[in-house]
Formats: C-alpha cells, structure tokens, sequence
C-alpha cells in the first residue's frame, strides 16, 4: 500500500505545532498501525529527520499506551481495539490518514502525538485504590463470597486499561467514562464498600479539578473505547457519588 | 475549574437533569390542555381561566416553572462554556457522526432554538396575560362580547402563516432536543439497567415525537380554522 500521511508534529509542550506531510511506499496491508509507524520512522531516520514520537508498549492492547486520533476517530476506524491492534487492511491503497493526538486541556502535547495523562494518574491517586493490611495477615480474596453478577460487572469495568480514548473522543473531552470503571470496579465488589463513598467524592472532584469536560451522554466514549466499557458505569459513578455527597460525613 | 462554584460536575448534571424532567412533565400538561382546543372550545375556555386565575398556579406554579426554564438556559450555557475550554484545540479532522447522534452533540442549538421561541411565546402569550391581569386588573376573562377570551385569542395568534410556520420549526427543534434530552436525563440521576433502559428510550423517542407534535397539530389546526 502506498499512503500519505498527514501527521501533527509538535517540538516539545510550549512549541506550535502543525500538520506535517509525508509520502510512505510498500506497507504491507497486513501490519499494524504502529508498525506502519515504525516503517515511517526508519525512512525518517534514514533521512536524517526527526522520527514522529508516539506512545507504545505492549503492542497487543492491554497496556493503554498508544493513543492517537486516526481519521477523526479516537484509535482510528476499527471498533474494541486500540491503536496497536489496528490493522493497514482497514485503509485504502492511495489514502491520506490523518493523524493527531489526543485532544484535551487535561492531555497536553508533550511532543508529536505524545500526550502527557498523569491527569489519570492523580485521579487514581484520589480514591482509584482498596486500604488493605499487607502486613502478612491479608485474608484471601476467595473467601469472601461475591455474586457471579457482580464479580462480572466489576471485571468488565476493569478491563478498562486508561488509554484516554474515551477523553479524546467526547465533544466535551470529559473523563467520565474511565472514572466511572475504576470507581465501579471497586464499588461492585464487597472489598472496595469500605472506602466507597469517599472514593466516588474524591476521585470527582480530581476529575473536575484536572479540567475534564462534563458528561453529556453522547455515548461516543463507550463506542470508542477499545474495551468496549459501558455506560452503565456513568450511571453506577452518578449514583455512587449522590448518594455519597447526600449521606458522607467527610 | 468544575468546583470552583461549589458544585462539582455530576451535582451540575443531576440538576439540569431535575430541571429536565419538571419541563418534561410541564410540557405535557400545557400540551394536554392545548389540545383540548382543537375538540371544545369550551372545554379549552374553562380550564385556561382555571389555571389563569388559581393562586396556587398563578403564585406557586408559575415562579417555579420560570426558574426552571431560566436555570436550565443559564446551566446549558454554562456547562457549554466549561466544555468548550475543556478542549481548547480542536482535531483537524474530526468524525463525531461515526459514534453519537447529532441530537445529543448539539443539544446547545436545538436548547438555543427552543428558548428564542420561548421568547416570542412569552410576547404572544405570557406578557398580554400579565397585561390584562395584573396592569389592567382584569380577572374575569372575558371579552367585550362577555364570553371568555381564550379560544379567540388563540385562534387570532394563529392566523399569521408566518408566526405558525415558527411555530412548527420551534417545536421541531423541541422534538430533536427531546429525543436526547428526555433518557440522558434518566442517565444524569444514575438510572440505568438492563431492564428498563430499553423502556426508556422508546418511551423518550415516543414522547419527543408525540408531545411536539401535538403541539404541531393545535398550532395548525387553529392556523386552517382561524
């Protein structure tokens, strides 16, 4: 396949950055995005430029590191994969793909299409965790009984591996949707009760504090997540943090 | 910057949420009793001055409907403003078509539309009612024939095509922004399941297409019969 890719490069944080042009030959419809990527860079090298910096790790979608807006799509055009898993096959020979970065006041460039989500970090920080004693007396987590639903639910939710799709895709660049999973993935299961109310409060107002859009039930986000994460868990978030805002004594 | 008024970005939606569902409501019994013109105006006449003229309506009611609207309005902008600094740069190319619908990405147009009607209502409807009486201090509703004025000055209203014609487009803007509005609101006060969701979504396509266009209908009808 032969392609034109128009990709945003960007110096560093405080730079402008632009739409950057570039011509790349023979890539095989059977690679994925980042290793298209991976062709273009070397003939960049080659050519003594730059190589286009992007986000990547694990490469078989579980880690959430690869993070670019590829034709207007967050991940590009495939459902329930994220940008490592996404395959050459679903372009068309002789097409521009446009590529940029996640878009977010709370994500700013650090350079090309990397973007900077310790906002997620600090959301985490917040509340995203369960207090346990570590201290040799931890009791198994099997005898606590959990209902299979549940157990279900709070799997599902954390499946969620943070890449920021749902950020980047959201009109209002809201972060609701990883939110509501990590705050649901918790809060379904009987180990995360304890610090329930605290952590929906907590973690709401980091994720307001870091300048998140609001929620306006669009959906996009649960389309576009590359884990499928539904809304529900907005829902189960709304609910948690009401009824911990109503009755919380902190 | 969400907190920064006190209240954090969920507190926000669940209000606007509230406010929803009070227009919600509203809207179908101001519908109902409009509707009853079009089969007896006699029927229309006694229950207009009835909701005219009772205090509880009048001074209770009334205020609360008002502030509904108004914090609405205000808390849609709002919440926009904030939105649209939570993305300062926008994609290049963007393709928001290919994961929401149009009504619930532009619920601030349709929003926008409906309370620029709401305007020109108020000027046909609302502002002549304080007029006649709580200026003037004429309570008893009827005309300079003696018989109640409100189905005349209904049908007097609809005789202009081009006001009924702004009618129709206003309550098509209300449809689309209903078609959103109505199970978003169920998902802001944390109402979702796998049973009644479904439910709601039809019953919320089913009320924003019935409700504006019974609206749709009086408005016409009173324009073809005036």
């Amino acid at each position: 396949m032969d392609l034109t890719l128009k990709i945003w490069r960007q110096k560093n944080k405080d730079a402008k950055g632009a739409l950057k042009s570039y011509d790349i030959k023979g890539v095989s419809p059977d690679s994925s995005f980042l290793e298209m990527m991976d062709l273009l860079n070397n003939n960049l090298i080659e050519k003594g430029e730059n190589p286009v910096a992007f986000d990547h790790d694990c490469r078989e979608g579980i880690c959430g590191s690869c993070s670019m807006y590829i034709n207007g799509e967050a991940h590009g055009p495939d459902r329930l994969v994220t940008t490592c898993q996404l395959h050459m096959r679903k372009f068309k020979d002789g097409e521009t793909i446009h590529i940029e970065p996640w878009r977010a006041k709370a994500f700013p460039v650090i350079k090309d299409l990397v973007v900077d989500r310790s906002a997620f970090d600090r959301v985490m920080n917040a509340g995203g965790f369960v207090s346990v004693n570590t201290s040799g007396n931890t009791q198994d987590a099997n005898a606590t009984p959990i209902a299979k639903d549940a157990a279900d639910k709070a799997f599902d939710a954390a499946t969620c591996i943070g890449c920021g799709a749902c950020v980047a895709t959201c009109k209002n660049a809201s972060a609701m949707l990883f939110v509501s999973a990590k705050v649901s993935q918790l809060a379904l299961l009987p180990q995360g009760q304890v610090e329930a109310q605290r952590r929906a409060i907590h973690m709401v107002e980091q994720m307001d504090h870091e300048g998140f859009g609001n929620c306006s039930n669009t959906g996009a986000c649960e389309v576009e997540c590359p884990k499928g994460i539904s809304l529900e868990n907005i829902a189960r978030m709304n609910r948690e943090f009401l009824s911990a805002t109503i009755t919380s004594e902190s | 910057m969400s907190t920064s008024n006190g209240m954090t970005s969920i507190a926000r939606k669940f209000f606007m949420a509230l406010s929803g569902f009070f227009l919600i409501i509203f809207l179908l019994q101001h519908c109902t009793i409009n509707m009853m013109s079009v089969f007896s105006s006699e029927m229309f006449n006694s229950v207009s001055h009835f909701m005219g003229t009772n205090p509880l309506v009048q001074f209770a009611l009334q205020p609360v409907l008002a502030f509904g609207v108004f914090f609405h309005l205000g808390m849609g902008i709002y919440l926009e403003i904030q939105n649209n600094s939570a993305r300062s740069i926008k994609y290049a190319m963007n393709k928001p078509s290919e994961n929401a619908s149009w009504m619930s990405r532009n619920m601030i147009i349709t929003g926008i539309m409906v309370m620029l009607f709401l305007g020109l209502h108020f000027y046909d409807f609302w502002l002549p009612e304080l007029n006649i009486k709580f200026i003037q201090g004429d309570m008893t509703g009827l005309n300079d024939t003696g018989n109640f004025r409100y189905y005349e000055e209904l049908q007097h209203k609809f005789h202009d095509p081009i006001r009924t014609g702004l009618y129709v487009l206003a309550f098509v803007f209300l449809s689309l922004h209903l078609m959103h509005g109505f199970q978003s609101a169920f998902q802001s006060v944390g109402f979702r399941s796998n049973r009644w969701s479904p439910v709601i979504q039809k019953l919320g396509n089913l009320y924003a297409i019935a409700v504006p266009l019974g609206f749709i209908v009086i408005a016409v009808y009173h324009y073809i019969n005036a």
